[in-house]
This record gives structure tokens, sequence and C-alpha cells, in this order.
């Protein structure tokens, strides 16, 4: 039988507050345990809480990116349920009134593009931490993660395999990148997902039973948790069996999924709206200034960069991969006043190769904007070959100077100065007289010895294009 | 409407609060009683009513986003039950 895979995601993104969404607690990843954890945190009795307005502005802001309703009218709620790593007994968080309604986000799987439904995107609470090792048969609790806020997206269950799923989960994680509202480390946690997974018999309208597989923090994770849940429902419902509604965990490196409770207890988390918290209310003037703020979302942008700059579809996707690497990119086109084309292939060539290389990011790269254009600038004006500035950059890369003071300092300007080039190839003409015999019978493969023997003589510095031209004049005889 | 002690233990386990044996049917009469209040209350006509989510007609206040607190671990951590190397210690929770 054939199978169909269906699949919906939920992400959780961490907002990149420096306080918590209801105290006034940092946020800030690695410090020692509890001491990011104030009165509210720890959920002491007496403390009321208060809601972080940089949270509602994040939420907000993501849901004008995905053409999403903003409710004028939302209410937190308390999710009841008993964990120590969640000190209050419940998780205050969204239910009938979410901040973002239904919105959108576009999806491209091998040169199509699919529209993938967000149900909803709501506020919450993050947890704390469990730590099971080490503490005498107990378990040690880490709250500074407890209060941080979360903006949890709900996708529609509208993707129908793991790589459409990946591509979706890519797709969120550069744009919450592009807002500015959560730093997009999956290392760290701030952007984790979970996914609902079913199958049903290709043709069926109604969806299959679906587990939910939670906690994954890597890309790579994703498709692989998809990929071996789908076979693992298959084979069962193959083998005769069913289904059944649960929750299971993705084992890395085990490769499989595996129930996470022994005996399944349908969850009841008795939702109500939290009397601590009033409605959120948020007014066309609290809209306006978000959406003034809007920055140019990745999509816009790669159109942009295809019509204004010519530039073809992959170097676009590569270059407005994030925010930082798209102005790094406008930034070399305008100093240097290059081709765009010359500049993409250079930043999305010799530039990320180095870059990934040492494990750097474009902000941390140690040749800037402004030196890379320097460099630019001077193959598109002839001073240097393209095969010298591949030496000059090497140069840049470890060095503070300038591709002017490289070039002047190591003498790599190249020769354009006919004359000099003329008598090299002389020389090597009259010294190599076979290989000229060699091409003028008619091998002409030995036009690139003859290159080659000019360029060493000139020690890469001669103009290629002048280069090919004398010799082959002088190879006429 | 009228719950059964199944129902009752049922709740009490979700609150995680022990209850006595001989108390269950007591407890199923008083929630019963309070199930019916509700029920009474949804007779009325709310046709024109907006739903609240609370009392008070009030919108919720915003805190500008500033990390206030200082880090107050010493004097948390002095009523703890149990500590170690920073962290509170629980019974074991691992399934």
């Amino acid at each position: 039988m054939e199978w169909e895979t269906v699949i919906g995601l939920e992400v959780h993104a961490q907002l990149a507050t420096k306080s918590k969404i209801f105290s006034g607690a940092p946020t800030a990843y690695g410090a020692e345990p509890n001491t990011q954890a104030c009165a509210v945190d720890l959920g002491l009795p007496g403390v009321l809480p208060v809601l972080n307005k940089e949270a509602v502005r994040m939420a907000v802001i993501f849901g004008m990116a995905i053409e999403a309703h903003i409710a004028p009218y939302s209410v937190f709620a308390r999710k009841n349920y008993f964990y120590p790593d969640l000190p209050k007994g419940y998780q205050i968080s969204q239910m009938d009134h979410p901040i973002v309604g239904v919105g959108h986000l576009d999806i491209d799987v091998d040169g199509v593009t699919k529209r993938i439904g967000v149900t909803r995107a709501h506020l919450e609470e993050d947890a704390g931490k469990s730590l099971h090792e080490n503490f005498h048969g107990l378990t040690g609790i880490d709250l500074n993660r407890a209060g941080t806020p979360l903006l949890e997206i709900v996708s529609e269950p509208d993707m129908r395999s793991a790589k459409e799923a990946v591509a979706y989960m890519r797709k969120l994680h550069e744009l919450v990148r592009y807002l500015g509202i959560c730093d997009g480390n999956m290392q760290e946690g701030s952007f984790r997902c979970d996914a609902n997974v079913s199958v049903r018999p290709k043709g069926q309208v109604e969806f299959g039973t679906r587990a939910e597989i939670k906690n994954i923090n890597s890309f790579k994770f994703v498709e692989k948790a998809i990929n071996h849940e789908v076979e693992r429902q298959i084979e069962l419902i193959e083998n005769g069996g069913r289904v059944v509604q649960e929750t299971r965990l993705y084992d890395s490196v085990k490769d499989e999924t595996r129930s996470m409770r022994s005996k399944e207890e349908a969850n009841d988390y008795r939702y109500f709206p939290d009397p601590d918290l009033l409605p959120v209310i948020i007014d066309e003037d609290f809209k306006a200034q978000i959406k003034a703020a809007l920055p140019e979302l990745p999509e816009a942008k790669k159109q942009r960069f295809k019509s204004d700059y010519n530039l073809d579809e992959e170097n676009a996707t590569i270059l407005i991969s994030s925010r930082q690497l798209a102005d790094y990119f406008e930034n070399v086109v305008n100093a240097s006043g290059c081709e765009a084309k010359l500049c993409a292939n250079w930043i999305t060539g010799d530039l990320s190769a180095a870059l990934n290389k040492a494990g750097l990011e474009i902000t941390d790269s140690p040749v800037s904007d402004e030196r890379l254009a320097g460099l630019l600038t001077r193959i598109s004006d002839n001073t240097i070959s393209g095969k010298i500035a591949k030496q000059v950059f090497e140069e840049l890369w470890q060095s503070t100077s300038s591709a002017d003071e490289i070039i002047a300092e190591k003498g790599l300007k190249q020769i354009t100065d006919s004359g000099a080039i003329e008598a090299i190839i002389d020389k090597i003409i009259a010294d190599n007289q076979g290989q000229v015999e060699q091409y003028r019978s008619g091998k002409d493969k030995v036009f690139a010895f003859f290159v080659g023997q000019v360029m060493k003589a000139m020690q890469g510095k001669a103009n290629p294009a002048e280069v090919n031209k004398m010799l082959k004049e002088k190879l006429q005889g | 409407m009228s719950l059964t002690a199944d129902d009752v233990n049922k709740i009490a386990h979700l609150a995680r609060l022990g209850i006595e044996k001989q108390d269950i049917e007591s407890y199923a009469k008083d929630l019963s009683g309070i199930l019916d209040l509700m029920t009474q209350m949804s007779e009325l006509n709310t046709d024109d009513v907006e739903p609240m989510a609370h009392p008070m007609d009030q919108a919720q206040r915003l805190r500008a986003d500033m990390a206030t607190e200082q880090n107050n671990r010493e004097k948390f951590q002095a009523i703890a039950p149990q500590v170690e190397a920073g962290l509170y210690l629980v019974p074991k929770v691992i399934e």
C-alpha cells in the first residue's frame, strides 16, 4: 500500500529579551545555576507576574511577518501540571485567545513553492532544567530558564514529508533571526520543535492517529526523527498493529523514537484564565509603531537581489539566508562599485569557505565588507588577476592591511606592459621549440602549457587576457 | 450533574491532594452542588453579554524590558529543604 505522511510542527522560539516574560530577572545564557531565578520565577507565595512589553512587541512583529491576524485582545491562561522544573504547578501560557492568529509561511522544496499554514502563535513562559545525574538518587533543579519568554508557533498539518518539515523549520528559523526576536541558537535550546507525525493510506481524507515527537533541536534530527517515526508507524500498521496517540522522544544516538511514558495518561491541563494577569489589549498605535519598524523580509529581499543585482537563484538564496550576510553583500557592492555578480561570487565562494573553515559567522569575519570591497575594486580595474586576488585575500584574512597595501607591499600588481610580456613570450617560445612544433601541427592542448610557462615566469602577475592574445599571435608564427 | 467517587479521586490526583477515603462521598456531594450552580447559571440568556477573562475591566500593564532583579540565590536556598552545587534537590522525577 502507498502511504502518505502528515506532519505538523510546534516550534518554540525563545524571545531575545533582556529580562523574563513576567519578572525582572535576567535571561542571559550560561549563568551559574539559580542565580537568575527571582521570587516570581520560583513561584513563591505573594508574587505577581507583570508582562514584559518587549515580548509582546516581538510576538506582534512575528505575526505581521507571517501576515497573521494580531489579536486586539488576548488572554493568559494557566496550564496546570506538576513537575519540579515548574515550581508554581502551572505554566502561564495562552489557550483560547492567542496573541497571533492564522498566518502562513511559504517554503521551497525542489523548486516548488508550497504555502504552509500557521494556526497560531502564542506567548508563554519556559520551564527550568532538571539534571538527573550525580545527586545521590535525587534530581537537581536549575530555574534560570524558568520564565524565559517563548513564542510557540503552531503549524497546520500541511507538510507531507520530512524534507518539507525541515524546509519549514529553516524558513521559520531564518525569519525569527531576521526579525531579531530570537537568536536561533539551537544548541542552547533557543529554537526547538515538537513534530506531530501520522500516516494514512494515500487518497484517504481522514488523518491517521498521530504521535508527538518532543524537543528536537537540530534540522538534521527533525528529518531523521520524522523519517524514523514514519517507518515505525507504517511497519506497525502493516503488521496489523495500531498507532496510539502518545509522546515519543527521539534518541539521536540510536536513531530511533521511543515512548516517553510507560503508561499513557491523557493530559488534563485544566486550562483557565490566569487571574493574576489582565487581558492584553493591543491598540492600533502600538501596531502602527511595530509595523513601521518591520525590516525587509527574506523573500522580498531575495526577489530584490534577483531583479536589482541580476543574481541567480542560488546566490540570492545564500546571500539572504541571514540579514547580516545580505547587508555585508550590499555594503561590498556599494563600497566597491563592482559588478554585483563578482561581489556575490566572492562572498558565497572564497569568503564563505574561509568562514566555514574557521567556524565563524559573517559578523565575526576578519575581512570586513570594506576591505573585501577594496580587493574587488582592484580585480575590476585589472590591477590584479583573479588568481593573485586569492593570494591577496589570504593576506587580508591574516592581517589588518588593506588590499592596496598588500598589493604594493608584495609587488603583486598585474603587468599590463605588453613589452614586458612580449619579451617573456619570445623567450619561452625560443626555449620550447618542440612544443611550438606540436602546437603548429594541430595539438591545441599545448597552448595551456605555454600559458602556464608565461604565468610562472611572471609570477602570475600578467593579465591573462593579454597573455592569451599575444601567445596566440606569436605561436601562429 | 453528580460526580462519582472515581471523578473525585481523579480530581484529587490531578491536584496532588491526599484525601481520606471516608471523605470522598461528601466531596462528591459538595462538588456536584457547585456544578449544579454552574448549570443553573448557564440557563441565563447571555446573548448580548461579552465573555470576560477577568472581573476587572482593565488592560494588562506592561513593564519595560530591563533586568532589575539581583541574584538572591543564597537567601532563597536558605529556606529550601535540600540544595547542592547551586541546584535545588528534589525526589527523582525521571521515569
